[in-house]
């Protein structure tokens, strides 16, 4: 008999699957982890109230990123911004110690962004099915693993059976081939893709991301990538696991040691996509075409390269685009026909889940060497690991020089919901991952770039072409 | 929230025929750090419904009447994308919405309508823009929807039907809540467990680490 070939998903839906009732329906899957903020309080509450219990505590892991404030971390919760916010980290810290789960609260000395701090322990590993009450749980895909954000509703049932209930997705396969041109990063790249297929254009589907340049890119690279994937409607993001993968897991911390290493990496290694594997879409990137990329608008497939114009939306051939590309220039009070570059802004953040990592504060840090920020900006490591790393190489000193404020993790002005926020009328360059209407505090106007970009606009106080720096 | 059943329903729709509405407009997030008893209500599409300093913006379709009063939610398509946050449907549930009309959904946002009892209603992008321009016509206009048949009747009489998981459908009929389902299921999680786990022995444990 011939095995069939499978994808990557293929082979990681089958590993979990316990049962499918229908044919057609939804399968009950295996979870590996199931990852909670502050964010999915009504899970705890839900369970409380039925008198469940958990099925196996020690697979649910928690994290205080969403409300922690950045500054005054010496003062644990009741630094936070107010008593709501302080309520947040308190009240997962309650739920974690009554129902016996591991939590990075506001006073470890790991805490940070639940996607910075899963990876960088090596809890992400390939193969694992990874369900996270936040949509960027599609992160874990730089690992060979199948990572996808539940809502609250989902995180009791999974809190209570381990299990998820899950309608197979289709697969798109996105080849990508090139050498990323300087200046050009996997932020750029994921924006192009979006640009690309648009806002619903992954809907339905999960996305492996394959090809030369793949290969080529670093897990702090493939984690921006994943992690951006769902703004295309994806319901996951992945990459097969090769050496990069498993050189970067060798050095964590709870990557398997000795003999149990070698029997995971024998595993890990049969997960890649087989040779004939179908899809049912494939596109097709040349990387050494991408610019850097900026969005103009109020959704991610709203961008286009820095040395590029704001467009006509009278001239979009697709009418719901021209609809809301319009109702976008006028939140963002843009003119059609406009330089990218001439567009001034007033503040930058570079932090998030998205970009909070030590290559992207080493990109950022690159450009703000030696130069001076024109308007505030706010640095924010994605956890304390990525901190303490920055600061054993300078970083901070360095921004600090360049007039850049250095903060402690969180999620920060991604969400503004620790009360990091772009006032109203504001517009910001930030590294976070989406430019919808009031995201970053209401009133708020978004520009979405990468690191190096978003600290070229700091120091030049528009939106400019890191490519340009002298 | 506890799963509600949906059977029938005729109420109003309100046309918002607007694509990509996301979970960000839906709910703005300063609002997810309220308890359920706070009431969602007001928070729905609050940038939009409601001035800085707490108005009511009155040319908002929800704060005109006899929109308040509406069931049925008549939006452009990818409605509901954005973030996993399940306040989107609270805030919904709690307006007194029970069915949002679509041509598509947000994956994440239709995954927790089902948890609910909002249901998702997929019909093509050209009946939903008709739906819509009537609605803008003939305010107060009512739509009918038959879960158990499938069907939408829509104010020109006109009848669609639409698809829905017959399993999520059995669900939603009879207000029946994932878990108490998925523990009928207790062996085969069980059987499943232990041969995983007897295989994949390098994973990690975290029971010295809490």
């Amino acid at each position: 008999m011939v095995s069939e070939a499978r994808t990557l998903f293929d082979k990681i839906w089958d590993l979990h699957l316990i049962a499918q009732p229908a044919p057609k329906g939804e399968a009950l899957l295996y979870v590996d982890w199931n990852l909670v903020h502050e964010g999915p309080f009504y899970a705890f509450d839900g369970l409380k109230q039925s008198g469940r219990k958990l099925r196996r505590p020690l697979q649910t892991l928690a994290f205080a990123d969403h409300y922690v404030p950045t500054t005054q971390r010496e003062l644990g919760s009741a630094g936070a911004s107010d008593s709501e916010a302080r309520n947040m980290i308190d009240q997962l810290e309650a739920n974690a110690k009554r129902t016996q789960i591991v939590h990075w609260g506001i006073n470890h000395n790991q805490q940070g962004i639940m996607h910075v701090v899963g990876p960088e322990l090596g809890l992400a590993q390939p193969g694992m099915l990874i369900s996270g009450a936040d949509s960027h749980t599609t992160t874990y895909g730089a690992f060979g693993a199948l990572g996808y954000g539940v809502g609250a509703s989902q995180v009791e049932h999974i809190l209570a059976t381990q299990t998820v209930w899950y309608l197979r997705p289709k697969q798109m396969r996105i080849n990508v081939t090139g050498h990323l041109p300087i200046g050009v990063t996997a932020k750029d790249l994921i924006l192009a893709i979006i640009a690309k297929i648009g806002i619903g254009g992954g809907a339905g589907h999960v996305i492996e991301f394959a090809g030369s340049t793949i290969s080529a890119l670093s897990m702090e690279a493939r984690m921006t990538l994943c992690n951006m994937s769902l703004e295309s409607g994806a319901r996951a993001g992945m990459i097969a696991p090769d050496d990069t993968t498993f050189s970067y897991l060798h050095a964590t911390q709870y990557a398997p040691k000795g003999p149990a290493w070698d029997k995971a990496l024998q595993f890990w290694k049969t997960l890649p996509t087989d040779d004939d594997a179908r899809n049912d879409i494939e596109h097709s990137i040349d990387a050494s075409e991408l610019e850097p990329m900026v969005t103009w608008g109020t959704n991610q497939d709203e961008a286009v390269p820095v040395s590029g114009l704001v467009p006509d939306p009278a001239t979009f051939s697709d009418p719901k685009r021209r609809v809301r590309g319009e109702a976008a220039l006028q939140y963002m009070q843009l003119k059609p026909g406009m330089a990218i570059q001439d567009i001034k802004i007033d503040r930058v953040f570079i932090g998030s889940c998205t970009n909070g990592r030590i290559e992207d504060l080493r990109q950022a840090a690159h450009v703000a060497k030696g130069r001076k920020a024109v308007v505030p900006t706010l640095v924010v490591p994605g956890s304390m690991s990525v901190k303490r790393a920055a600061e054993a190489e300078g970083l901070d000193k360095l921004f600090i020089e360049a007039g850049f404020e250095w903060r402690s993790p969180g999620c920060s002005m991604c969400t503004g919901s620790n009360g990091d926020k772009v006032p109203a009328g504001e517009r910001c360059a930030s590294t976070s991952n989406r430019n919808f209407v009031g995201r970053q505090g209401p009133g708020s106007r978004t520009h979405l770039v990468s690191p190096a970009m978003a600290a070229t606009a700091a120091i030049s106080g528009h939106l400019a072409d890191v490519r340009k720096l002298t | 929230m506890a799963m509600q059943i949906f059977n029938t329903l005729t109420g109003i729709a309100a046309p918002c025929f607007e694509p990509n509405i996301d979970t960000d407009k839906l709910i703005p997030h300063r609002f997810l750090r309220k308890p359920l008893s706070a009431g969602y209500r007001n928070f729905l599409f609050h940038d939009q419904r409601f001035k800085p300093d707490g108005t009511p913006v009155q040319s908002f379709i929800l704060n005109r009447e006899p929109y308040t009063k509406a069931q049925i939610l008549v939006a452009g398509s990818n409605f509901g994308c954005g973030s996993t946050r399940e306040g989107a449907v609270y805030a919904l549930l709690d307006f007194g919405f029970r069915a949002v009309i679509a041509p598509s959904f947000g994956d994440i946002f239709e995954a927790n309508c089902l948890q609910n009892g909002l249901l998702p209603v997929r019909l093509s992008e050209t009946v939903v823009k008709a739906l819509s321009d009537w609605l803008e016509d003939k305010t107060g206009a009512t739509v009918a929807i038959d879960l158990q048949t499938q069907t939408v009747v829509l104010p020109d009489d006109t009848e669609h039907t639409f698809n829905i998981d017959p399993e999520r459908k059995r669900r939603m009929l009879k207000g029946l809540d994932d878990i108490g389902i998925t523990l009928e299921f207790e062996k085969e999680i069980q059987d499943f467990e232990d041969i995983y786990k007897s295989r994949m022995t390098w994973l990690p444990n975290m029971e010295h680490h809490r």
